[in-house]
């Protein structure tokens, strides 16, 4: 028996291909390049990121997973995006789905296979096992399947090639010992044929795969995993292995929506974003007064935390409304009120968010935030935020992402939305409910490492009542106030005023207005006392002025008296000695005889 | 040396019609034999296969033997993974039967030969 059919056109590889694969043929060990392993993009959002790049170029890949985790999905979009994205063409071996339920089902995430399949970019093979149709009688091998998977790569010139579910064959074929050595050889038929290959498997108990299909393919396991805790899924997915690269090894959250899978990193791998030291206004002048005058910085992340009511809300939407002031654009996601309720309130402190809603520069996305996983939050902020290129996303509040998930992967989840909106320059305001009982210096999401700028709102209670205060807890990179303001919802919005600060501790509220008040009263009374004293000094003056005048009166009248006086005696004595001369000239006395006045004759 | 000629044009039939032969019903078997290459295997699944034929379903079978390394186009069309494949297209059920087919038991059960 010769073999006849050497000489046909076209088989020649085919033919080779199955002669260079004994059943006993023993899988080598992959070589990998000191430069590196060549990596097929796979197009996947985020997963190249993850891989470094993408999958083994050339090699197989396990896909593996429990019912419903994504696994079918994430073949054909890996060859639809290698069809679309890198005009490779590819092949997808169905063994559950036909190839019009599969068109069907991916029609939704806007995979269009029909079309692909006419452009000769994707060919779709059902493979129909039914255990009940078939008898085995004796040695079998798997040929056809490798003839139908040849022929199939051969026909589209493929370069990629997904088997879902291989292991269904199992089900199928009773032979194990015999179906395992086929998919060893398979699988080393499917390197040497140089596609890249995804093959899915499903999740055994305790194993990865029900029929350890991860002893064959050694490069690289995909683990697909879909939990549900607290009534919420959430999709996840992990490198259990990665031969030659290295990978991420955590568990990345991903979610299939209409565009397709998308694998969230947990931290962007990198801290590399930009930096930006303009600064932008609070809203609040006196608020930007306490952040070294200037506001916060843009693409910086504002954590604003409180206890409720404390009107951690109308702060936001000052900053929303400064934003739009600017002709900035401000997505605020909203938990807690819709944007009707919204806009009521905040037309109660005057102000007014409508307009701007209707200019396009705000926009509101209102979810409670049990509708979705925290991936699908995360998931649709990603697309908002993308479709409308804001300046500012505020989030109020983030405490309720924890209704939504487990605390740890709240936290992850919020690190990923500040590092992702961070990265986009896209400055950052959340809001944190604080409960009485926890410590205020703490937000529950464990995200303060995150966060550049804190501020604290809190209750201030004394005497009877509470007020609200506002400080700030941090602010990196700027001088800022290291004082407690008490905060004011006042018709005229959020107003700021400073505590009262006496020997008495902080007053505020009508504490403050009480002691303000009793200032007042005591520096009246002390401007009045001064005025008395004064009256009274002025009084005085004029009494001692009209006694000195009455004295100088007096004293005017004595002087004249005696100068009167003196003139007399000094007359009399003038005439004295001139009567004196007289006599002498008289009596004839001695023409030197001098005249002596007499001193008695004085007063 | 029939069934080496059969596979050097792909497709070759074979019928043979004899009347004389002891049946336990009327019913015209067709069967198609889908191989792969000229294994051992396949080699020996196509002698079975026609012994079977020649012994219990003369005069009222016929047998295709297909290679599928020279149409594989076929093979996707008649749903074979396996090789060897045996498929009784008629009469109904369908039945598939895989292997070297050295189960002659199961065979004769499933062609509904013997009861």
């Amino acid at each position: 028996m010769a073999p006849c059919h050497s000489g046909q056109d076209g088989r020649c590889d085919s033919q080779s291909i199955i002669k260079d694969h004994p059943i006993t043929k023993t899988a080598t060990k992959p070589k990998s390049t000191s430069e590196g392993l060549p990596k097929c993009t796979t197009g996947i959002q985020g997963l190249d990121e993850i891989t470094g790049g993408g999958l083994p170029q050339g090699r197989p890949t396990l896909v593996c997973g429990g019912t419903g985790c994504g696994k079918t999905l994430l073949g054909i979009e890996f060859l639809v995006r290698g069809a679309t994205l890198h005009n490779e063409p590819g092949v997808f071996l169905a063994f559950e789905e036909t190839a019009e339920e599969l068109a069907q089902n991916v029609r939704s995430l806007g995979f269009d296979l029909d079309d692909l399949i006419e452009k000769k970019m994707l060919s779709v093979d059902y493979i129909h096992i039914e255990r009940n149709e078939i008898e085995e009688t004796g040695e079998y091998d798997l040929e056809g399947l490798f003839i139908r998977l040849g022929y199939a790569i051969d026909s589209i010139g493929a370069k990629r090639v997904v088997l879902d579910t291989l292991e269904t064959l199992f089900s199928g074929l009773s032979n194990v010992a015999t179906l395992r050595a086929e998919l060893r050889r398979l699988f080393r038929w499917l390197k040497d044929k140089g596609v890249t290959a995804i093959i899915t498997a499903e999740r055994g108990n305790g194993t990865f795969t029900r029929h350890g299909l991860e002893e064959y393919v050694s490069d690289c396991v995909l683990l697909l995993d879909h939990r549900v805790e607290g009534q919420i899924s959430t999709r996840r997915l992990r490198i259990v292995k990665y031969r030659g690269s290295p990978h991420g090894t955590n568990e990345f959250p991903f979610l299939i929506d209409d565009g397709g899978i998308s694998v969230f990193p947990i931290t962007s791998l990198q801290l590399q974003h930009q930096v930006s030291s303009e600064r932008i206004s609070t809203g609040v002048p006196a608020l930007d007064a306490m952040l070294g005058g200037q506001g916060v910085y843009r693409g910086s992340s504002v954590l604003l935390s409180g206890t409720a009511g404390v009107g951690k809300t109308s702060l936001a939407c000052h900053a929303a409304d400064a934003c739009c002031r600017r002709g900035e654009r401000c997505l605020y996601i909203a938990f807690e009120e819709s944007e009707a309720q919204l806009f009521r309130n905040m037309r109660s402190i005057g102000m007014d968010l409508e307009p701007w809603m209707k200019k396009d520069l705000l926009r509101f996305h209102a979810a409670r935030p049990t509708m979705n996983g925290l991936e699908m939050h995360l998931a649709s902020i990603h697309k908002q935020v993308e479709a409308f290129q804001p300046h500012l996303v505020i989030v109020d509040p983030i405490t309720n992402f924890i209704s939504a998930g487990t605390g740890p992967e709240t936290c992850s989840m919020m690190m990923r939305l500040v590092d992702y909106l961070k990265s986009r320059q896209i400055t950052t305001l959340l809001t944190n409910l604080n409960h009485v009982s926890g410590t205020l210096e703490q937000t529950e999401l464990d995200i303060s490492s995150l966060i550049d700028t804190w501020l604290l709102l809190r209750d201030l209670e004394l005497n009877g009542e509470r007020n609200r205060g506002l400080y700030i807890l941090k602010s990196r990179g700027m001088a800022h106030s290291n004082q407690i303001r008490e905060f004011l919802l006042t018709d005229r919005g959020v107003q700021l005023t400073e505590v009262y600060l006496g020997p008495d501790g902080v007053l505020t509220g009508s504490a403050r207005l009480a002691q303000e008040a009793k200032e007042k009263a005591t520096a009246v009374q002390r401007s009045m006392e001064i005025g008395r004293k004064r009256g009274e000094l002025a009084r005085r003056q004029q009494a001692l002025e009209a006694q000195i005048a009455v004295l100088q009166l007096q004293f005017q009248t004595d002087k004249e008296e005696m100068e009167r006086d003196i003139t007399c005696e000094q007359d009399y004595l003038e005439k004295l000695a001139q009567g004196r001369h007289e006599m002498a000239l008289s009596r004839k006395a001695d023409s030197n005889g001098t005249l002596v006045l007499p001193k008695k004759g004085r007063k | 040396m029939k069934d080496h000629q059969e596979r050097k044009d792909g497709q070759a039939k074979t019928k043979v019609v004899d009347q004389t032969s002891v049946q336990h019903s009327n019913e015209h078997v067709i069967l198609r034999l889908y191989i792969a290459g000229l294994s051992p295997r396949s080699t020996l699944a196509v002698e079975r296969i026609r012994s079977i034929c020649s012994r219990y379903l003369v005069g009222r079978y016929e047998l295709t033997v297909i290679d599928l390394f020279l149409q594989p186009e076929l093979a996707r069309q008649a749903q074979i993974v396996v090789a060897p494949t045996l498929v009784k297209q008629a009469p109904l059920p369908k039945r598939l039967f895989v292997g070297d087919m050295a189960d002659e038991k199961k065979i004769l059960l499933g062609l509904n030969i013997v009861a």
